[in-house]
């Protein structure tokens, strides 16, 4: 990829001391790329905001080193660094005017006021707000609002923009809308985002890459392809999207294939063996959506169970398939994809074989 | 009056007659003192017809002015100094927790809980001890001392109230900790500052025990010198001094709640 502008090197941060310390971050390293569209995803306590706090300047790291286009920023005030930062509670001042919010960061940068007026229209123009100028953000909803802390912090031209789940507060509909105006003023304005979330969709919909945290570490980073078709982690199988964890052991067969041998003896075709780790203990994950039904006459290999439960969403329906024979816990979800005068063999309690693609078999780390 | 019939106190029959007994209480003594104000007689409890002489005797009184000038000069001095060390004392407890954090808010707002007469007795002992001559100077550095936790606790709740976010958004615009302060944290403060101001300002016009211990003879207050007069007899015009001085304190305590409610 392009240029890095932003880097954590070994970066740890503790909180506290003594006995009720806190590791946050725990020795992560990440590079940033210009232009990019960076999201730090993962569930509440990752230390995703710890880190986006780091290259903001508002914390101070335990040790590691924050880099800014190859320069250690480490001991820079917030106030020093070219980066801005859209909070989660937006933070707009509330005794200044929707246009001396905007033009505020510009002020402090020096730029005369008549320039920072006509900066801070195009701002407004650029977050569909132009009318809004001499209103209070109190006057304001929360949408515009938002709007209002993006143009607040694009007007200086910041070289990284930090995002801390901006986007949390507003409802669904609304959320929808500004994941796709976000990622349209990141193109528009080319500058690299960094997003901090936990909501895996809104990661998805918008990121270039995804880095999935958890308990101050990544786990993984890759493109939001990458991250969903091939989680290295159960971790990451499980918080973005759903997936289906078998566990059993490895055994090579003839032609360099393997085949993952169930506690209850029934067997999966891999396409390879695991690279490393353990053979007697191998969990796979497999996307619902990737499986498919067939009526058990078929006579096909592969596996067979019976279905507990169909749930039917619309646009697709998830069926609960029991491996049997009762007593292993193995349960597979199948996600089919509904079309006209399809589907319907299927009821509850029925016997049914499971089609499972090698390619869509993925063998995890832990 | 609409009444709301959720509340059940509202069934019992007596509560209309039990609230303006109460208020009764509260308020007419206060009354009797304005209506007592305007009273033409020079005896101050037999009522024989209404004039406003009384204000025009009390306002032409020098001793009553010099008072008034004392107590002026004290209240503005303790209020400018113990807003400012209220200010900086809650900006300092607000912007983290350190050890003895409780202890120290504790020991900020006790001149509240201690007995007016311990204060007055130990700061004079204290002013005595190292030898400082009673006087205005005195006075107010006493007043200085009770004003802060009035002038504290308003500005306190206000900075609690304050997004720590705001603060932070500064610094990521640019500013530096002072033009952080002064562009964002200051103004968004200044109600509260205002509030503790005004309150600060009224406890030391007000003030009578302490004022009486720790101020020499070139320190008379109007509290005190209303007493010497009392001593003389009540007359219409103590009656017309402490209705103005009335009048003053409601002007500042509205003016403070006013300014304490605003809301960006």
């Amino acid at each position: 990829m392009s240029d890095i502008v932003v880097s954590a090197r070994s970066v740890s941060k503790i909180f506290g001391n003594g006995p009720e310390q806190v590791r946050a971050l725990d020795d992560v390293s990440v590079d940033i790329c210009q232009n990019e569209f960076f999201t730090m995803l993962g569930p509440s306590g990752c230390g995703k905001t710890t880190l986006l706090r780091l290259i903001g300047g508002f914390e101070q790291a335990t040790s590691g080193d924050i880099l800014l286009e190859g320069q250690v920023l480490n001991d820079l005030p917030p106030y020093k660094r070219p980066i801005n930062t859209v909070f989660q509670s937006y933070a707009l001042f509330p005794h200044l005017t929707v246009r001396q919010n905007i033009t505020f960061g510009l002020e402090m940068k020096g730029m005369p006021r008549r320039e920072a007026n006509g900066r801070a229209d195009e701002m407004l123009d650029l977050v569909q707000l132009a009318p809004y100028g001499d209103r209070m953000p109190s006057q304001l909803s929360g949408g515009q609002q938002q709007r209002i802390a993006l143009a607040r912090a694009l007007a200086p031209a910041p070289r990284v923009l930090l995002l801390d789940e901006p986007l949390s507060a507003l409802d669904l509909k609304l959320r929808k809308e500004m994941q796709i105006e976000l990622k349209r003023l990141q193109t528009e304005t080319g500058i690299t985002f960094v997003f901090v979330t936990h909501d895996q969709e809104e990661a998805l919909a918008m990121s270039d890459r995804i880095a999935v945290m958890q308990a101050g570490k990544i786990l993984q980073i890759g493109s939001p392809r990458d991250i969903y078709e091939s989680p290295t982690h159960r971790f990451v199988a499980d918080f973005i999207g759903e997936s289906n964890f078998l566990h059993g052991e490895v055994r090579q067969t003839d032609g360099g294939a393997a085949v993952l041998t169930l506690a209850g003896g029934r067997e999966i075709a891999l396409a390879a063996m695991p690279v490393s780790g353990p053979r007697d203990n191998v969990t796979i994950s497999i996307r619902p959506e990737r499986l498919a039904l067939y009526a058990r006459n078929d006579q096909k290999d592969g596996l067979t169970g019976t279905i507990r439960d169909i749930v039917y969403f619309g646009t697709d329906t998830t069926y609960h398939i029991d491996l049997g024979p009762s007593g292993t816990d193995a349960r597979l979800t199948v996600r089919v994809q509904n079309r006209e005068g399809e589907g319907r063999e299927f009821e509850r309690g029925a016997q049914v074989g499971v089609t499972v693609p090698v390619d869509a078999i993925r063998v995890l780390a832990d | 009056m609409k009444i709301d019939t959720s509340n059940p106190l509202w069934r019992f029959r007596g509560i209309t007659p039990m609230a303006m007994f109460f208020f009764a209480y509260l308020y007419l003594p206060i009354l009797v003192l304005i209506v007592l104000s305007f009273n033409e007689n020079r005896l101050a409890t037999i009522w024989t017809g209404f004039s406003t002489d009384w204000y025009r005797v009390a306002l032409s009184n020098d001793d009553m002015l010099r008072a008034a000038k004392n107590s002026l000069v004290i209240a503005v001095s303790a209020t400018v100094i113990a807003t400012t060390a209220a200010t900086l004392a809650a900006l300092g407890m607000a912007r983290q927790r350190f050890r003895g954090e409780t202890g120290v808010a504790a020991m900020l707002v006790l001149p509240l809980l201690v007995p007016e007469i311990v204060t007055a007795i130990a700061t004079l002992l204290f002013f005595v001890a190292i030898g400082v001559q009673l006087g205005l100077i005195s006075v107010i550095a006493a007043h200085t001392v009770f004003c802060i936790p009035f002038a504290y606790l308003p500005i306190r709740a206000r900075l609690d109230g304050m997004d720590p976010a705001l603060a932070e958004a500064a610094n990521d615009l640019y500013a530096n900790e002072w033009q952080a302060f002064r562009r964002v944290t200051f103004p968004l403060l200044w109600p509260g500052i205002m509030s503790g101001a005004m309150l600060s300002f009224i406890i030391s016009l007000d003030d009578f025990v302490i004022s009486y211990f720790v101020g020499g003879a070139g320190a008379t207050t109007l509290p005190i010198y209303i007493f010497g007069m009392i001593r003389m007899g009540i007359t219409p015009e103590v009656n017309a001094v402490s209705a103005l001085m009335l009048i003053i304190s409601i002007v500042f305590v509205s003016i403070s709640f006013l300014i304490d409610r605003i809301r960006y």
